[in-house]
C-alpha cells in the first residue's frame, strides 16, 4: 500500500519539479481524454505542447502571446505573495486599453514620438484605476478583492462593448463595432525586421528582471514577502500591511493595463469586441506555474502562450475545438495545485509503524 | 506525604511503564521510558519543555500510541487504544489547556464531558458529594465565563473525579494561577492522593515539585536521567540533571542605580482588538536608565496589547501617552520608535518576533534596519546584513549553522537567543520584552537573563513583562503587577514579598483580598 508522509522540511526540489510534473501530467490526461473523445490524442497533444516550442517559425507568435501573459504574471506574482488576491487582472487590461486608446483616438490627426508613450502611460493609470476600486473596498471596508476584482472584470468587458459600438464606433468601418486604427505613431514598433517580435517582448523580459531585482534586493520588495507570509511580523517590523494592499494592486493593475494597451497599440492595432482572449486569468495559471518567481513566470508565459499557439495549430491539425485551449491550462492549474502537495509531504510505502528510522 | 495510605511493599504498583518509545518523523520523544507509580503517590514528571513529558503523558491517557514498550496496570499489561479506554480503567487527566464552554454552567460542562449521560438531578448530586468531600469552592450553576483561571480548572478536576479515578494526570497546572490557587490546589491534591488515587504531575517548576511531591522521574531529551525523592535532593541538583549542564547564576542584578526616566508611559488607555482583546486603562509607569523594571501578572491581563502599544504596532490617542527620552512617541509608528531607540519583543517568536520561513539574515533585516546602515534608501545591503547576523549568532552563541538557516529551523531557546540578540545588538536606549525565557531551556534563559542585565547596566532601561515570578525576582529592580488592563504602581522587589505579588495579582479574578491591587 502506498501511503503519504509528511517530510520533515519542505522539499525544494520538488518546489521546482512539482511544475514540470504538473506538465507532464496534464500532457498524459490530455492524451487520455482526447482519444477517448476519438480524436487522435497523441498527435494533438505534440501539436498543443511541443511543435510551438519546436518549430522556430513558430516563437515569434510565441513571444507574442508570452509577453502580455508575463506581464500581467509578473504583477500578480508580486501581489500573490502578500496575499493580496487580485482575480480581476482581465478587467485591469482591458482598461489599460481602453485609456490607452482613449489617448490614440484624441491624438488621431497628430503625429510624434510622444505619442506611444502618452498612450503607455494612460494604459498603466487605467489599469491602476480600475484596481484602485478592489484596494480602495478592501484596505476600508474589509471587503475581499477577490470578489470585487473578479466582478469588476465584467464590468470593464461591457465598458469595451459600449464604446467600441457606441462612442469610439470607427466613422468609416460599415457600422462594424470597433475603433478607428491605430495610426503608425500609435503603434508598438517592430523590434525584428520583418517579423512579429514587437517592443511588447524586450519590454516584458526588462520587467521580470526588474521585478526580481525590487524582491530581492529592496526593503520594498521585502515588505511584499513578510506581509505575506507573517503579517504580525511584518507590523512588528514597521511595514504596513495597508500600505503593501495597496502598492501590490497597483502595480498589478498598472502592468496589467500596459500590457493591455500594449495589445491593442501591437497586435490588434485598434479596440474590437473580441480584444479580451483571457490573458489575465491566463496570467494567474503563469503566476503559479512560475511559482510566483520573475524567472519562472518568464518560462510559465511561453508554456502557456505555447496552449494559444498550440490551440490554433490543433484546430487545423487534428481539427480540436477551440475550447480546448482552455481545456488545458485548466488542466495544467488543477495539476498545478495537485502537485502542490509533493513540496511537503512524499509518497512511500506503507510499513508496519515498527522503529523506522526516520 | 506520609498521610497516604500505602499498599504493601509487594503489591504491584498502579502504573508501571516499561521502555516506552515513540519516534515522530525527526524526532525521538521518547525513548525507553520505564516509570512506575504506586497507589497514592504523587509522582512528578519534570523535564524542559521538548523533554518527552506530554508525549509521555498522552501515551498513558490512550491520545497517542507508543511504537514500543508496554504499560502495565495494576500489574496486568493493558493496552490504552483511546481516552475513551484510559477513563475506563480509571485515569483521569487534566490538560493544561481547558476544555470549557464559556456561556454554559459547571454543571452542563460536567455533564458535556461525562462518557455516559447521567441524569441530571442525580449529577447535581454526585456532583455536590464530590466537592463537598474535597471541600472545593465551587458554584454548580455559575457559568464558566464568569470564573476564575482556578475555579476552571477545578471544573476539570471535578469532572475526572467523578469517574472515581485510580490516576490522575495533572499536566502543567499551575501555569496559568496565582500563588494563592497554587497553595489551594495543591491541599486538593494532597488529599485526592491520600484517599489512595495516585497523581502523574507534569510539570518543570522544581520549587512545586519539592513542595508536593513523592517521587520525581526527570527526562532530558526523551529519556530518563533521573529518579529521586524531590523532598531530599537539592532543588540545583535537579535542575543540573534537567538540564543537563552546570546551572551558571546571574551577576550584577539589582546592582542597578536608576538615572532620568527613558520611557514614561502616562495615562495610556487604548481599547483592545476585537473580539477578545483586553483593554488597557489609564497605564502608567516609568522606565528609567539603568534599571529593570519587572511587569508581572497571569497571561491574559494586558501584557500583549500593553506590548503592541509600545512597540508602535498600535497606535495611542495622543502623543504624550508614552515619551522616550524626553520626546512623544505614542502616535508614530514601530519603525520611527525603533530609530529612536525603543526595541520590543514581544512574547511570540514564530509569525510576531520573526518569520520562521525567513533565514536568520533576513530576519536580522526585519527589525535592524532602522538603527543599523543594513538597507540604505531602500537597498538591502546582504554583505552588511550578514555580518551583523553573524555577529549576534556569535555574541549570543547560537547553535545554528549560519545565518543563511531558516528561523524554523532553529529550536524555540536558540531562536530566542537570535531574536534578543538582534534587538540589543541594536544598542536600544529602552528595551521591553515578553516572556524572554518562555519556552527557553535553563541555559539559554540564563544567558538571556544575563544580557538584559548587562544592557541595563549600560545605561538603558529594560522593561520585562513576564508571567514567571522567579524571573522577576532575579531580574527586575522594581515590579509592578497587570491585572484586568490596568498596572499597580511600581514597588521595589527589595522590600516585597512573594505573597503580597500573589495578592496583587489575584485582585484579577475578583477575589475580595485583591481589591488592594486596584488601590
Amino acid at each position: 500500500m502506498l501511503e503519504w508522509r509528511r517530510r520533515r522540511e519542505p522539499s525544494t526540489a520538488m518546489l521546482y519539479l512539482s511544475p514540470l510534473i504538473a506538465i507532464a501530467l496534464t500532457m498524459l490526461m490530455g492524451t487520455i481524454v482526447f482519444t477517448a473523445m476519438g480524436y487522435d490524442g497523441l498527435t494533438a497533444v505534440y501539436d498543443f505542447f511541443l511543435l510551438p516550442l519546436l518549430e522556430p517559425q513558430r516563437w515569434p507568435d510565441l513571444g507574442v502571446k508570452a509577453a502580455p501573459l508575463v506581464m500581467i504574471a509578473l504583477g500578480l506574482a508580486i501581489g500573490f505573495r502578500a496575499n493580496v488576491w487580485n482575480i480581476g487582472a482581465e478587467g485591469q487590461y482591458i482598461m489599460g486599453a481602453i485609456a490607452g486608446t482613449g489617448v490614440a483616438l484624441a491624438t488621431y490627426e497628430m503625429s510624434g514620438w510622444w505619442i506611444l508613450p502618452a498612450m503607455a502611460l494612460a494604459g498603466i493609470l487605467g489599469g491602476m484605476a480600475w484596481a484602485a476600486i478592489p484596494a480602495l473596498l478592501r484596505t476600508r471596508l474589509q471587503v475581499s478583492e477577490i470578489l470585487t476584482s473578479l466582478m469588476l472584470t465584467y464590468v470593464a468587458i461591457q465598458a469595451l462593448y459600449y464604446l467600441v459600438r457606441g462612442p469610439w464606433k470607427d466613422p468609416d468601418g460599415f457600422n462594424f463595432p470597433q475603433t478607428r486604427m491605430f495610426t503608425p505613431d500609435q503603434t508598438l514598433p517592430i523590434v525584428i525586421p520583418e517579423s512579429l517580435v514587437h517592443l511588447g517582448i524586450p519590454a516584458a523580459l526588462l520587467i521580470a528582471l526588474v521585478t526580481w531585482l525590487v524582491l530581492e534586493k529592496t526593503t520594498a520588495g521585502f515588505a511584499v514577502k513578510v506581509v505575506g507570509l507573517a503579517p504580525a511580523a511584518a507590523r512588528h517590523g514597521g511595514f504596513s500591511a495597508e500600505r503593501t494592499t495597496w502598492i501590490t494592486m497597483l502595480i498589478g493593475g498598472g502592468l496589467a493595463g500596459l500590457a493591455g494597451i500594449f495589445e491593442a497599440a501591437g497586435p490588434f492595432g485598434q479596440l474590437t469586441p473580441q480584444f479580451p482572449v483571457g490573458y489575465g486569468f491566463t496570467a494567474i495559471i503563469v503566476a503559479f506555474l512560475g511559482r510566483l518567481h520573475p524567472l519562472g513566470i518568464v518560462f510559465g508565459g511561453i508554456v502557456l502562450a505555447a496552449t494559444y499557439v498550440g490551440g490554433e495549430i490543433a484546430q487545423t491539425t487534428v481539427r480540436l475545438p477551440q475550447a480546448a485551449t482552455g481545456m488545458f491550462q485548466a488542466l495544467l492549474l488543477f495539476f498545478l495545485l495537485a502537485t502542490n502537495v509533493l513540496i511537503t509531504y512524499r509518497i512511500g510505502l506503507k510499513a508496519k509503524p515498527a522503529k523506522v528510522a526516520p | 506525604m506520609t498521610a497516604s495510605p500505602r499498599d504493601r511493599a509487594d503489591a504491584p504498583p498502579r502504573l508501571a511503564l516499561s521502555q516506552i518509545s515513540k519516534s515522530f518523523p525527526g524526532v525521538k520523544a521518547n525513548e525507553d521510558i520505564s516509570l512506575s507509580v504506586r497507589a497514592g503517590e504523587i509522582h512528578a514528571v519534570l523535564g524542559e519543555n521538548g523533554a518527552g513529558k506530554s508525549t509521555l503523558v498522552k501515551i498513558i491517557y490512550g491520545v497517542q500510541q507508543a511504537d514500543g514498550g508496554s504499560i502495565a496496570w495494576n500489574g496486568e499489561t493493558v493496552s490504552i487504544p483511546s481516552p475513551k479506554a484510559a477513563r475506563r480503567l480509571g485515569i483521569g487527566m487534566v490538560f493544561q489547556h481547558f476544555s470549557l464552554f464559556d456561556a454554559m454552567t459547571v454543571i452542563e460542562n460536567i455533564a458535556l464531558g461525562l462518557d455516559e449521560a447521567v441524569d441530571r438531578d442525580e449529577l447535581k448530586a454526585r456532583v455536590a458529594k464530590v466537592l463537598e468531600s474535597y471541600s472545593l469552592p465551587l458554584d454548580p450553576e455559575r457559568e464558566v465565563h464568569t470564573l476564575s483561571v482556578g475555579e476552571r480548572q477545578r471544573i476539570e478536576i471535578v469532572r475526572c473525579l467523578l469517574q472515581k479515578p485510580k490516576l490522575l494526570i495533572m499536566d502543567e497546572p499551575t501555569s496559568v494561577l496565582t500563588p494563592q490557587e497554587v497553595d489551594r490546589l495543591f491541599e486538593t491534591l494532597r488529599q485526592i492522593a491520600a484517599q489512595g488515587c495516585s497523581i502523574l504531575y507534569i510539570s518543570h517548576k522544581l520549587h512545586e515539585i519539592k513542595a508536593l511531591c513523592d517521587t520525581a522521574t526527570i527526562l532530558r531529551g526523551g529519556r530518563v536521567v533521573g529518579t529521586c525523592d524531590p523532598k531530599v535532593e537539592t532543588t540545583r541538583r535537579m535542575a543540573e540533571l534537567m538540564i543537563g549542564s552546570e546551572l551558571r547564576s546571574i551577576e550584577g542584578a539589582h546592582g542597578g542605580t536608576a538615572g532620568m526616566a527613558r520611557l514614561a508611559v502616562s495615562d495610556l488607555s487604548m481599547p483592545g482588538e476585537p473580539p477578545f482583546g483586553t483593554h488597557l486603562k489609564e497605564i502608567s509607569f516609568e522606565a528609567r536608565a539603568g534599571e529593570i523594571l519587572g511587569i508581572a501578572g497571569v497571561a491574559g491581563n494586558g501584557q500583549a496589547e500593553l506590548l503592541t502599544a509600545l512597540s508602535g504596532e498600535r497606535l495611542a490617542a495622543s502623543p504624550q501617552m508614552i515619551m522616550l527620552d524626553g520626546k512623544p512617541v505614542a502616535t508614530t509608528g514601530a519603525g520611527e520608535r525603533r530609530a529612536a531607540g525603543l526595541a520590543c519583543v514581544p512574547e511570540e517568536r514564530n509569525g510576531h518576533a520573526a518569520v520562521p520561513d525567513f533565514s536568520l539574515a533576513e530576519n536580522a533585516i526585519l527589525t535592524a534596519r532602522y538603527r543599523l546602515p543594513l538597507a540604505p534608501q531602500g537597498f538591502i545591503r546582504l554583505g552588511a546584513v550578514k555580518r551583523f547576523a553573524q555577529a549576534v549568532i556569535g555574541r549570543f552563541d547560537v547553535r545554528t549553522t549560519g545565518p543563511a538557516a531558516p528561523a524554523r529551523a532553529l529550536s524555540g531557546g536558540n531562536l530566542q537567543k537570535f531574536i534578543m540578540g538582534r534587538e540589543i545588538g541594536q544598542e536600544p536606549g529602552v528595551l521591553v520584552v515578553s516572556q524572554p525565557t518562555w519556552g527557553v531551556d535553563a541555559g539559554a534563559a540564563a544567558a538571556i537573563r544575563q544580557a538584559l542585565v548587562d544592557l541595563a547596566a549600560k545605561g538603558s532601561a529594560v522593561v520585562v513583562i513576564s508571567q514567571d515570578l522567579d524571573e522577576l525576582l532575579e531580574l527586575a529592580d522594581r515590579l509592578c503587577v497587570i491585572n484586568e488592563g490596568r498596572l499597580t504602581p511600581p514597588r521595589a522587589v527589595a522590600d516585597l514579598k512573594i505573597e503580597e505579588i500573589g495578592l496583587m495579582m489575584g485582585g484579577i479574578h475578583g477575589q475580595p483580598e485583591g481589591a488592594a491591587a486596584h488601590a
